[in-house]
C-alpha cells in the first residue's frame, strides 16, 4: 500500500450529501477482475450525459476542479454497497484524501486498506472548506497532515482530525495488513484449537 | 459479572488477539463470496504465494451479474462470464465449495446462506456484500467488508476491526394487516435517518420483533446497513431454532440439541446497556413509500411528497431538491396513484417464499395493468422451485408477470434486467439511488404487497384496503 504521511493538493469540493458508491462507481463497471482500470467509471453517470460528453455541470468537470488531489464533500460519504472499486476509482483518478463531516463504515475501512486518507472534519468546518474553496475560484490548496492529523489551507484554516492508532500506524507507514495479521498465526492456530475442545471464551 | 448484550457476547466469543493499537483480530465462522468483490482478493492471493486458510468455512455463489432467463442459453454478456468463469476457477483452485449457476442452491448469496443453515446463531460471518447485515436475523454477528478484508478473511480467516457501538431498537405493539416486516424497518430509518446507525450494530428488541416470521427478520436487518449500521442483530429464539431444524447444513443429531439448547440462551442480559436506544411502534406504521433517492426519503404511502423547505439543513434542501428533480415529482404531490411502468418482486431483502406467497395473495385474480412490465425474480433456486409446487408461478404468469431464475438482477441492474431513463418502478428491493436499477430510472421502494398491488393497479396504492386472495394450496400452508 502506498503511504500516506502529509499531502499537500489543489481542494475541489462536492457539496453534496449522502453521496454513494452506486454513484462513485455505477455498476456496470464492476465486471473487472482487476483492481484497475476505473479511473474512467468514476462518478460516470453524473460525470457523462448519456450521449457520452461530459456534463459541464458536474462539479468535477468544472476548470477550478482539474487536477484535484482533496475531495471535500458532504456528510455520509460512501453509503451503499460496499465495492472497494469506489475508493480504487477515487484514487485512480488521483485523489489522495477526502474530507468529509462523516463517513459511510465500509468505504472508510476501504480507503484506509488503499492508502487514500478518509479525513473527519465538524460539519461546520466543511461548509468553511466550501466557502473558501468557491471563493477562490479553481486555486485552493490544502496540506492534509496524518502525523499531526491536521487540515491547513495556509490562509488561516486548521483543523484537527481523528484517526484511530492502528489505522493511522498502517497508513503512514504502508504496511500489508495481511502480512501482519500472519505474524499471529500461532494465535489464531491457538483460538482454532481452542474452539475445536470447545473451550473457547 | 457485569450485564452484556448479545453484541459483546459474540464479540468477545470471536477475539483472538487484541491488538495493541486498539482494535481486535476477530475470527470469522463463514466466510461467503460472491462473483464481484472476489477477484482482485484472490488474484492478491495469487501475487503474494498465499492460500486460502480454511477453504471449509468458505462458500461461494454466482448471483450479481448472473442472467435470470433460460440457463441453458449461454451468457451473452463476455464480462459477466469473465467473472463467473474466474470465481469457478478460483473455487476450484482454492478447493472452496461453489453453487454456480448449475446448482440447485444457487441464489442470493443472503438468500441461500440461511437457506441451507449455514447461517446459524453465535457465529461471526462476513461477505464482500453490504447486506450481509441479513445473517444478524439469526443472531449472527454479520458485516460486510470490501475487497482487501475479502483476501485478508481468505488469507487469515480473521477481520481486523475496532468495536462497535450498539444502538437497541425496540419496537413495540403489532403491526396492522397489511403492514410488513419491509414497513417497520423504511419507517425506522425515516426516523433515524441513513447514517442514523453509522459505526453501531443495531439489537432489534421489542415485541414486534419477537412476532416477526425468520424471513421477516431477514427483511429487517437486512436494511440496517441503509440506517447506516454495521450490523442488525435479533437474538434467536424458539422461532429461529424451528427454521433452522433439519436444514441440510445445520448440525444434526445430539450437535443438533446441544446447539438448539445454546442458542436460546444467547441473548442479551437484562440490564445490558446499549450506547443509544430509539424506539418504534409497529401499531403506529402504515405502509411506507420511498419518493427520493436515498431510502431515508420515505413516507406513509397516504403522504405527499415534502417541499424541499420542510427540511432543516441546506444540505438536505439540496439533496431533497436534487431527488425531486431525479424522480420527476414536484413538493405537494400525493404518492398515492403515482403511475409506474415497472414492478420488480425480488432482491436480497424481498425474494424468499413468504414474501412470493403474499404477492401472490394480492395478485391472484388480476391482472397487471396493461402498460406495466412486472418481474418476479425469486431470492434462491430452491425459492423457485418451492413457490413452483405451490402454484405460485402460475398465478404471477398468468396475471401477465414474468417469472425467472433467480439472481440480483433488477435489485442493482448488473445483468440485462434494468430500467430505462424515466422509467417508474415499484421495487421490493433495498436502494433507491440515483441509477441503481439503470440510469435515469426512478425507483420507489416498498413492501412486497404493496408492489403487487402496484403491478395491479398500475399506480402506487395502499394495499390495505385490498381483499387477499387464498393461495391454492393454502390449507396445506397452514398446517
Ligand atoms: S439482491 Fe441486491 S442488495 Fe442483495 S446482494 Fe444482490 S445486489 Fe446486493
Amino acid at each position: 500500500m502506498q503511504p500516506f504521511v502529509r499531502h499537500v493538493g489543489k481542494a475541489a469540493a462536492l457539496p453534496r450529501t449522502n453521496v454513494d458508491t452506486d454513484q462513485i462507481v455505477p455498476k456496470q463497471f464492476l465486471k473487472r477482475l482487476e483492481r484497475t482500470g476505473f479511473g474512467p467509471s468514476l462518478f460516470h453517470d453524473w460525470r457523462y450525459r448519456p450521449d457520452g460528453a461530459p456534463n459541464p455541470d458536474f462539479e468535477l468537470n468544472r476548470a477550478e476542479a482539474h487536477g484535484a488531489t482533496v475531495l471535500v464533500t458532504g456528510a455520509n460519504f460512501g453509503c451503499g454497497s460496499s465495492r472497494e472499486h469506489a475508493v480504487w476509482a477515487l484514487a485512480e483518478h488521483g485523489f489522495r484524501a477526502i474530507v468529509a463531516p462523516s463517513f459511510a463504515d465500509i468505504f472508510f475501512a476501504n480507503c484506509c486498506q488503499n492508502g487514500l486518507l478518509p479525513v473527519r472534519l465538524l460539519a461546520r468546518e466543511v461548509d468553511e472548506l466550501f466557502r473558501r474553496c468557491r471563493a477562490a475560484g479553481g486555486e485552493y490548496w490544502l496540506t492534509v497532515d496524518l502525523e499531526q492529523q491536521r487540515v491547513e489551507d495556509g490562509l488561516g484554516f486548521t483543523a484537527p482530525f481523528p484517526m484511530d492508532p492502528y489505522r493511522r500506524e498502517m497508513l503512514l507507514r504502508g504496511l500489508d495488513e495481511i502480512g501482519r495479521t500472519l505474524l499471529e498465526e500461532p494465535r489464531i492456530a491457538e483460538y482454532e484449537r481452542r474452539r475445536a475442545a470447545g473451550t473457547a471464551p | 459479572m457485569i450485564p452484556r448484550t448479545l453484541f459483546q457476547k459474540i464479540w468477545d466469543a470471536h477475539v483472538v488477539h487484541r491488538l495493541p493499537e486498539g482494535p481486535a483480530l476477530i475470527y470469522v465462522d463463514l466466510h461467503l463470496v460472491h462473483e464481484v468483490t472476489s477477484p482482485q482478493a484472490f488474484a492478491g492471493l495469487r501475487l503474494t504465494g498465499r492460500r486460502v486458510r480454511r477453504p471449509d468455512l468458505t462458500i461461494a455463489t454466482v448471483d450479481h451479474n448472473v442472467p435470470t432467463g433460460d440457463r441453458l442459453v449461454p451468457i451473452a454478456d463476455p464480462v459477466a462470464a469473465r467473472q463467473l468463469e474466474a470465481l469457478e476457477r478460483n473455487a476450484r483452485d482454492s478447493s472452496v465449495e461453489l453453487f454456480d449457476l448449475r446448482s440447485p442452491h444457487q441464489g442470493i448469496v443472503h438468500v441461500i446462506g440461511p437457506e441451507l443453515g449455514l447461517t446459524q446463531p453465535g457465529m461471526v460471518i462476513v461477505c464482500g456484500d453490504s447486506h450481509t447485515s441479513t445473517h444478524g436475523a439469526f443472531g449472527a454477528l454479520a458485516f460486510g467488508i470490501g475487497t482487501s478484508e475479502v483476501e485478508h478473511v481468505l488469507a487469515t480467516q480473521c477481520l481486523v476491526a475496532s468495536q462497535p457501538r450498539t444502538l437497541e431498537a425496540h419496537i413495540i405493539g403489532r403491526p396492522g394487516t397489511g403492514v410488513a416486516a419491509k414497513d417497520l424497518i423504511l419507517a425506522l430509518i425515516g426516523q433515524i435517518g441513513t447514517a442514523g446507525a453509522t459505526g453501531h450494530v443495531i439489537e432489534y428488541t421489542g415485541e414486534a420483533i419477537r412476532a416477526l416470521s425468520m424471513e421477516e427478520r431477514m427483511t429487517v436487518c437486512n436494511m440496517s446497513i441503509e440506517a447506516g449500521a454495521r450490523a442488525g442483530l435479533i437474538a434467536p429464539d424458539e422461532t429461529t431454532v424451528a427454521y433452522l431444524a433439519g436444514r441440510p447444513r445445520a448440525p444434526q443429531g445430539a450437535a443438533w440439541t446441544r446447539a438448539a439448547e445454546q442458542w436460546k440462551r444467547l441473548r442479551s442480559d437484562p440490564g445490558a446497556e446499549y450506547d443509544v436506544g430509539v424506539a418504534l411502534d409497529a401499531a403506529a406504521v402504515a405502509p411506507q413509500v420511498t419518493w427520493g433517492t436515498s431510502p431515508g426519503m420515505v413516507k406513509d404511502i397516504a403522504g405527499r411528497v415534502p417541499h424541499p423547505s420542510d427540511f432543516p439543513t441546506a444540505a438536505e434542501q439540496r439533496a431533497a431538491a436534487r431527488a425531486l428533480e431525479y424522480m420527476g415529482l414536484a413538493p405537494g404531490m400525493a404518492l398515492e396513484g403515482l403511475p409506474v411502468d415497472r414492478v420488480f418482486l425480488g432482491s436480497c431483502t424481498n425474494a424468499r417464499i413468504e414474501d412470493l406467497r403474499v404477492a401472490a395473495r394480492v395478485v391472484r385474480g388480476h391482472r397487471v395493468a396493461p402498460h406495466v412490465r412486472a418481474l418476479v425474480v425469486p431470492g434462491s433456486q430452491q425459492v423457485k422451485v418451492q413457490a413452483e409446487r405451490e402454484g405460485l408461478d402460475r398465478i404471477f404468469r398468468e396475471a401477465g408477470f414474468e417469472w425467472r431464475n433467480s439472481g440480483c438482477s433488477m435489485c442493482l441492474g448488473m445483468n440485462a434486467d434494468i430500467l430505462q431513463p424515466g422509467e417508474r418502478c415499484a421495487s421490493t428491493s433495498n436502494r433507491n439511488f440515483e441509477g441503481r436499477q439503470g440510469r435515469g430510472g426512478r425507483t420507489h421502494l416498498m413492501s412486497p404487497a404493496m408492489a403487487a398491488a402496484a403491478a395491479v393497479a398500475g399506480r402506487l396504492v395502499d394495499v390495505r384496503g385490498w381483499t387477499l386472495a387464498d393461495l391454492p394450496g393454502s390449507l396445506e400452508l397452514a398446517s
